[in-house]
């Protein structure tokens, strides 16, 4: 599984700035965006960033929870529960959630993903208490009707239908994964399979829900107009007066990978598919999983490999053999799990698939023989440098780098040592994790194929056992 | 968006409550969104460059960044006659090569020194957007200076880029959400230059010359047609030079191509295109009020209330949170340059199809009768209002956002005014103007996929061209 690509880790110290020997002043701000952590009396995780250049502020509420912690058969089930939490409390009326937020002029919405589930709203700085208020509300008092939940059920079976069936190219994201993953629930995609999502009962999302939605199981990150302070007294005024769950632990456990043994290869032929193309991703740990320093050559590796047209594949394909119209790839590393590198590549005009996949292969062996250079590694270092520059004018970013980096098991520290992490990096490391994670047996390589014989989507089957609540 | 790029393989990572937030990032680009201004003082200064170039600033010392976001009239509607695309062309090879840069050079330099640039085009404009580290605005405002003045186009580059544009055409053909606004334009606009896919079609790209690029860049590019906003760690008399530095080499005059005013077709429409897919996917819309039309507001409260406020719209409330028919419908008031429109969007299965339309004309057909009501008028305005700030929270957004005030001709002095202008928006007012705008009879709707009895309906077109009014 890999995860959206806005959690990387790109926090930087003064030690990375000197280290990397960019002009100071243009890293003043480096001070001005520092978290300050701490844990309230329930176990509840808190996250403060300030910013004091605008008086709104992004409110998030993280639990450590997931599709990949789903009960095998019930998938989708963290990602419905998602959906029905806007239903309705004692308090809250049904749908009035986002009314109530929108009323007071802010944005709100969730997201749900192999790890973790998040809900946040941005808002003006003094409505700050009433969101705590009614997240906190939430958190334990959901109230669900059996019609809500039939009619939310139509509203992810469309969602599907929009983000996985209506595209080719996310159809074969999804089959690749499940070919990549044996063991791992990371193979299961995080919106369902289709006749499962189906069958997902009302009891099925309160039983997920009463497990793991309590405030020892939930990361609070607030950033933008306010102290640590203020977040404190807020924060125990609402979440603090909710009782821990004694049954959820943070540790988590997930189904491992066996040793892989065996490439695997799939296509998809869709008539949609546009230029024929083809994907690759491999199994790599995570930054959870990696030994010390391995991640961080990994992210290195792919944005010298991978990232944008002066990466060596585009390079390679596109500018000089012309056999690709586009190509890249890159690294996913904040998983709980494993990671992935993917690499990708549209094959220009009249190419076969064989031809730029061989093409890929050559500019990987390149790398993993002769490593990278001096140069490469600093302009891709400088990279992520600024990169975290140009972030830290954006609080709701900053807010969800913290969020996913904490709902994965690491620490607000290890978020803030990661440029020095990153600095740290030789390109002996490189090459090693090259040598080591470009390996086929831990692989599935994917073409899509434009083909006339039929659109590849999923059906509505009636459920093998259909039970009551489907009628 | 290409087939396998990063963008689209991350889309189904997360999975998120609905795609309002995907649909209101993607309108920001355009000017329409530009009324929401900040209720925080701002200050915005005026400046002109020594060399006569105008431009607003806002100045931002604690992050050591700078935005700037620049506009030149012109857009895809100055495209040539037959060559639809040109535009989109040279947004994707301004990057390509420059002065004594080659293609790699130029991109290794901006790399180098991590200045971001990029280039959009719509119909009436063509942005740039630059960013660059106060440590490196030097370097990075001579490379800037090399795209806008002297872009190579050099052939093997042009060659890379179109292959590039016809597989990104090839796969956006098959992409129903694309395909259906692609054919509302088409109906909705039959004879102008409004009615012509943006970025081209395979025919048109595949024509498209070097020389067609040099002149298009001769046309549009001069002083005379600049709009310039910038923000971020800058003093006015250092952007004065750099802006001056940047742009002052251009011609002083544009040579555009006059565009007539025009309305879409009124009388109602029903196109539906036939594509082999799970989920059909609708447009509808119709003539709408322009920007400085002193019904304009009226209507934007109104556009919020039936289909633009996410989840406290009628279209929301009505078709996915009552009956699970859709994962996502919206509406949104564009007023382009020479016309302006309400258009919306669903999305639902082959079979539902037919009964959401109908839902949706319903709700706009009451809508037009008896308006809003007074409570939700104030929740529209309280939202509105409220959110005003969260527009103006990066450096980022309030570049954009201040571009499109210059763009409609608005003074800095809106900032302060906005909000009150939507107050004043009265219930009779609302009323009024939905009338004035909601037709049902009127709407123009594309469907692609196969929707359950849906048939094209198309009454004999009558021309709405008004006589060409010099751009």
């Amino acid at each position: 599984m890999r995860l959206v690509t806005f959690t990387r880790f790109r926090f930087l110290t003064i030690l990375a700035l000197s280290m990397l020997a960019l002009t100071p002043e243009a890293f003043a701000v480096d001070t001005a965006t520092r978290a300050t952590g701490f844990k309230l009396a329930n176990g509840m995780d808190v996250v403060v960033i300030p910013d004091h250049r605008s008086p709104v502020v992004t409110h998030m509420v993280w639990y450590r929870v997931g599709s990949a912690d789903e009960v095998r058969g019930k998938s989708g089930i963290a990602h419905f529960l998602e959906h029905l939490m806007f239903k309705s409390t004692d308090k809250i009326p049904v749908g009035e959630f986002s009314k109530i937020v929108s009323r007071l002029g802010g944005q709100d919405n969730a997201f749900t993903g192999h790890d973790t589930t998040a809900y946040f709203q941005h808002v003006a700085k003094d409505r700050l208490g009433k969101m705590m208020e009614m997240e906190a509300d939430r958190m334990v008092n959901l109230r669900l009707d059996e019609k809500e939940v039939l009619t939310e059920r139509n509203v992810i079976l469309e969602e599907r239908r929009s983000r996985i069936d209506n595209n080719p190219s996310a159809l074969l994201d999804e089959q690749m994964n499940a070919a990549l993953y044996l063991n791992d629930p990371y193979g299961t995609p995080v919106i369902g399979w289709y006749h499962e999502m189906q069958q997902l009962s009302r009891q099925d999302a309160l039983t997920f829900y009463k497990h793991y939605y309590a405030p020892n199981n939930a990361i609070l990150i607030v950033s933008g107009d306010v102290t640590p302070d203020e977040v404190k007294t807020l924060a125990e005024q609402t979440y603090g007066k909710i009782p821990t769950n004694p049954d959820v632990t943070t540790v988590r456990h997930r189904p491992s990978e066996p040793p892989p043994i065996a490439a695997r290869r799939l296509e998809l032929k869709d008539p949609r598919a546009g230029n024929y193309s083809m994907q690759r991703y491999y199994l790599t740990p995570s930054y959870v999983t990696a030994k010390p320093g391995e991640a961080e050559a990994l992210d290195l590796l792919m944005k010298i490999a991978g990232s944008g047209t002066t990466s060596r594949i585009y390079k390679k394909l596109v500018v000089e053999s012309k056999l690709a119209t586009s190509a890249g790839g890159d690294y996913s590393g904040s998983s709980l799990d494993s990671g992935t590198i993917s690499l990708y590549a549209v094959a220009a005009d009249g190419v076969p698939l064989p031809k730029v996949e061989a093409a890929i292969d050559d500019v990987i062996a390149d790398v993993v023989k002769n490593g990278v250079t001096e140069a490469e590694l600093a302009r891709a270092k400088r990279s992520y440098l600024a990169d975290y520059i140009y972030e830290s004018d954006n609080q709701a970013t900053l807010a969800r780098r913290y969020g996913w980096n904490l709902a994965i098991g690491r620490t607000v520290a290890d978020v803030e040592g990661w440029p020095a992490a990153i600095s740290k990096v030789t390109a002996d490391d490189v090459k090693k994790v090259a040598g080591e994670y470009f390996n086929l047996k831990a692989s599935v390589t994917g073409y899509l194929i434009p083909d006339q014989s039929g659109v590849a989507q999923a059906e509505d089957v009636p459920p093998p056992s259909a039970n009551s609540e489907l009628r | 968006m290409q087939t396998l790029s990063r963008e689209t393989a991350t889309v189904v990572r997360a999975v998120a409550r609905h795609n309002i937030a995907v649909a209101l990032a993607m309108l920001t680009s355009f000017a329409f969104l530009s009324f929401s201004r900040p209720a925080a003082a701002m200050n915005i200064q005026q400046i002109t460059s020594p060399g006569g170039i105008h431009a607003w600033l806002v100045e931002e010392h604690s992050v050591p960044l700078i935005s700037l976001r620049y506009a030149f009239d012109g857009g895809n509607s100055q495209d040539p006659e037959g060559k639809a695309g040109v535009a989109n062309f040279i947004t994707a090879m301004m990057d390509e090569g420059a002065g004594n840069l080659t293609s790699e050079e130029y991109q290794e330099r901006m790399e180098d020194i991590s200045m971001r640039m990029r280039y959009d085009d719509t119909k009436d404009s063509l942005y740039g957007s630059f960013e660059t580290l106060t440590a490196n605005r030097d370097k990075a405002a001579e490379l800037l200076k090399l795209s806008v003045q002297k872009p190579r186009f050099d052939d093997d580059a042009v060659e890379r880029i179109r292959q590039q544009l016809i597989a990104n055409i090839i796969y956006a053909d098959k992409d129903p959400s694309k395909v259906a606004m692609r054919e509302w334009y088409a109906q909705a606009f039959a004879g102008h230059p409004y009615a012509r896919p943006s970025s081209g079609t395979v025919e048109t790209v595949s024509k498209i010359k070097r020389d067609d690029l040099v002149a298009y860049h001769k046309r549009i590019f001069a002083r005379d047609n600049l709009k310039v906003v910038a923000v971020g760690d800058i003093s006015p008399a250092e952007l004065g030079k750099l802006i001056d530095d940047v742009f002052g080499g251009l011609p002083a005059k544009a040579d555009l191509f006059p565009v007539a005013k025009v309305q879409p077709l009124t009388g109602g429409s029903q196109c539906v295109v036939e594509m082999g897919v799970p989920q059909s996917v609708a447009v509808f819309g119709l003539g709408a009020m322009p920007r400085k039309d002193p019904d304009f507001m009226a209507a934007f409260v109104v556009n919020h209330i039936l289909g633009g406020g996410g989840f406290s719209a009628k279209l929301m409330e009505e078709v996915r949170e009552k009956r699970g028919l859709a994962y996502s419908v919206y509406t949104y008031i564009q007023p382009d340059r020479y016309t302006s429109i309400l258009v919306g969007s669903v999305a639902t299965k082959n079979a539902s199809m037919g009964d959401s339309l109908n839902i949706i004309r319903n709700e706009m057909k009451k809508m037009a009768e008896n308006g809003p009501t007074e409570a939700d008028l104030n929740a529209a305005k309280s939202y509105l209002t409220g959110s005003y700030a969260l527009r103006f929270d990066t450096n980022s957004k309030i570049a954009s956002q201040l571009l499109g005030l210059m763009q409609e001709g608005f003074g800095p002095d809106y900032v302060e005014n906005r909000n009150k202008m939507i107050d004043a928006v009265t219930l009779a007012d609302a009323k009024r103007v939905a009338a004035r705008l909601l037709k049902p009879d009127d709407l123009i709707v594309t469907v692609v996929g196969k929707p359950d009895g849906m048939k094209s309906e198309i009454p004999a077109a009558q021309s709405r061209v008004a006589a060409p009014t010099r751009g």
